[in-house]
């Protein structure tokens, strides 16, 4: 095997054996879409009205959120994943992956395979779960989920690994996760859609990257409901979606491995 | 040729502190290599650049005949090393943390298998194969991390202040590891370490201070550079005799905790006559060999502190600049 693909697969293969070690993790990854299910469903929908909905608009809050409670387990799992690199720099394994003959490209791939199948773990629990937030999913919509999922996921794995790179220690951590994640996903129409907002929220909006996966989950979700509620629920259509998706997951791929194969 | 490793005039900046400055040095094929110097000196640094995790701002080294700086690749296949702070992923059990070293070293499965038994027996660590790292000591820590190092079959291994926090017992049975590896397989190590006891296992030492080699040579000559044996003398209360002592026998004195320290050529014929001299004025005279300690004394002025930091104690203490010292 050659040196790259043998740094990838092992990289990959040990986030997962620790993954599968870590008991607490995984409790975690089921407790928690079950509480969002709980606050969103039994809490906040009953404080939420759609403004602006049209009429005929027959989907509970909880059934709306759906798709953004699925982006955002990605997210932060994600993004966590990324950003660990740093503890593993400074006091873990990934020093003996830096003096290994492989190259750093290599290493920053596998760790954003590794962040991936985490996420992937976490939505794939999530997807079992929407009868739980009265969603009914087919095999076939289950399987185009899970693809943008990883899409997003693999994306902003890089993007921690590329913010993690240019981080000295790790202080400067609760800032990135109070000043990036949160509005990341705040703004990305995961809570609310993008067609009541103010003009200027909505320019944020379609800056966010995530917004657009979130809108291609929906899309996915929704697909089969009337046009005039599917135009409400979703701003774009598939192919720009996934332009984006794919368009993103390039470009941070290439920001993090550089910023990770650059440092000293 | 024939150096296993050639250092020439390697300097590192970082920012105001010259870390390492200007040293060159060569190492033997199959030698046993020590850096011998106190917190801050330039070790850890050394180590980095001669494995690719640094680069020098000057100056240049060869590994195995391969430049660090233009063949890193073929520098890293020729290494291992263990790193000052631990490595390895607690999480994960030991066979497993060795799995993946192996892995990324392209070890065949075959091969890495009868390896991992070999490495583990060799470090005593067989029986706790399955257990989570997180539950093993800080002799058992080391002592995997040795055995992983080694597990590719490197030809050079690093070792960064291999024993520190350990206790003599554990220390004595990795440097026992150590020799064997180096009998058997002819392996050169390359190692730092504060401990003066410790640096009597190395063929040759290097003394660092402030990024600088001091003193090169084997212990036994540094020790008889000094020329003789040392004279510990605590005169009675009060009485100085130290500028006495240095006028009448034409001697070095120095001042230490435990008394005046009088290097002399032959300190058995010696201390009669101070006693017949100077009997009066003092209380006790003690004779020993020189130690690798007196050696850094004299070439630093000052002693090697042999505290017993944490890891994070003494990542704190790297951490406090030193000033630009030329
Ligand atoms: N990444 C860095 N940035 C800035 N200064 C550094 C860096 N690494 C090391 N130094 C400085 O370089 C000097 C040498 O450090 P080094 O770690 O090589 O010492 P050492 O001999 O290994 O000491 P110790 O026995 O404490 O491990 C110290 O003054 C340290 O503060
Ligand atoms: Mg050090």
């Amino acid at each position: 095997m050659p040196a790259a693909l043998r740094a990838i697969y092992t990289i990959w293969y040990r986030d997962t054996l620790r993954l599968l070690r870590e008991r607490t993790r995984i409790i975690g990854m089921l407790g928690q879409p079950l509480i969002y299910f709980l606050i969103v469903g039994q809490g906040i929908s009953s404080a939420m009205g759609f403004r602006g909905a049209p009429p005929g608009l027959n989907i509970s809050y909880l059934q709306f959120m759906y798709p953004g409670i699925l982006a955002m387990s990605v997210l932060f799992t994600s993004i966590s994943s990324g950003i660990s690199i740093i503890w593993d720099r400074e006091f873990g394994f990934l020093k003996e992956v830096l003096v290994a003959p492989v190259p750093r490209w290599a290493t920053a791939i596998g760790k954003a395979l590794g962040g991936s199948t985490a996420a992937m773990a976490q939505a794939f629990i999530l997807l079992f779960l929407a009868p739980l937030a009265q969603v009914s999913l087919d095999f076939i919509t289950a399987v185009q989920l899970v693809a943008i999922l990883f899409l997003i996921s693999l994306a902003l794995t890089f993007f921690g690994i590329a913010i993690a790179s240019h981080m000295e220690t790790m202080e400067g951590f609760q800032m990135i996760m109070n000043f990036l994640i949160m509005p990341l996903y705040f703004l990305s129409g995961a809570m609310f859609p993008m067609q009541s907002v103010p003009a200027w929220m909505a320019f944020l909006m379609r800056l966010d990257p995530l917004t657009y996966g979130v809108d291609a989950l929906r899309l996915l979700v929704y697909r089969n409901a009337d046009p005039q509620i599917l135009s409400f629920l979703v701003r774009y259509d598939l192919k720009i979606d996934l332009s984006v998706l794919l368009l993103l997951v390039l470009a941070l791929g290439a920001w993090g491995t550089w910023s990770f194969s650059r440092q000293e | 040729m024939g150096h296993i490793i050639e250092v020439e005039n390697l300097q590192k900046v970082f920012g105001q502190v010259v870390a390492v400055d200007d040293i060159s040095f060569t190492v033997e094929e199959g030698e046993i290599f020590g850096f011998l110097g106190p917190n801050g000196a330039g070790k850890s640094t050394t180590i980095k650049i001669l494995c690719t995790l640094l680069k020098p701002t000057r100056g240049r080294a060869r590994l195995a005949g391969y430049d660090v700086l233009r063949e890193p690749h073929a520098v890293r296949r020729s290494l291992g090393i263990v790193f000052q702070d631990s490595s390895l992923d607690d999480r994960l059990t030991a066979a497993q943390n060795l799995y993946l070293h192996g892995l990324l070293y392209g070890l065949s499965r075959q091969v890495l298998k009868k390896r991992i038994q070999e490495v583990l027996e060799m470090v005593g660590l067989a029986e706790r194969q399955g257990d989570t790292v997180r539950t093993f000591s800080g002799g058992m820590r080391r002592r995997l991390e040795i055995a992983r190092g080694f597990l590719h079959h490197p030809r050079i291994l690093f070792l960064d202040e291999p024993t520190v926090g350990l206790d003599p017992q554990t220390r004595a049975a990795i440097w026992e590891h150590l020799h064997k590896l180096r009998k058997e397989k002819g392996l050169t190590i390359f190692m730092t370490t504060h401990y003066m006891d410790e640096a009597e296992n190395c063929d040759r030492i290097a003394i660092i201070d402030y990024g600088r080699i001091q003193a090169l040579d084997t212990p036994d000559n540094l020790k008889r550079s000094l020329g003789g044996d040392i004279l510990t003398v605590v005169p009675v209360e009060g009485i100085d005799l130290a500028p006495l002592i240095r006028d009448k026998y034409n001697v070095k004195v120095q001042h230490s905790p435990e008394g005046l320290r009088i290097e002399v050529r032959d300190g058995a014929s010696f201390i009669p006559r101070l006693a017949s001299d100077l009997g009066n004025q003092i209380k006790s005279i003690h004779l020993r060999r020189p130690t690798l300690d007196d050696v850094f004394i004299k070439l630093t002025g000052r002693a090697i502190r042999e505290e017993e930091a944490s890891a994070v104690e003494r990542m704190r203490l790297s951490s406090h600049r030193r000033p630009l010292r030329r």
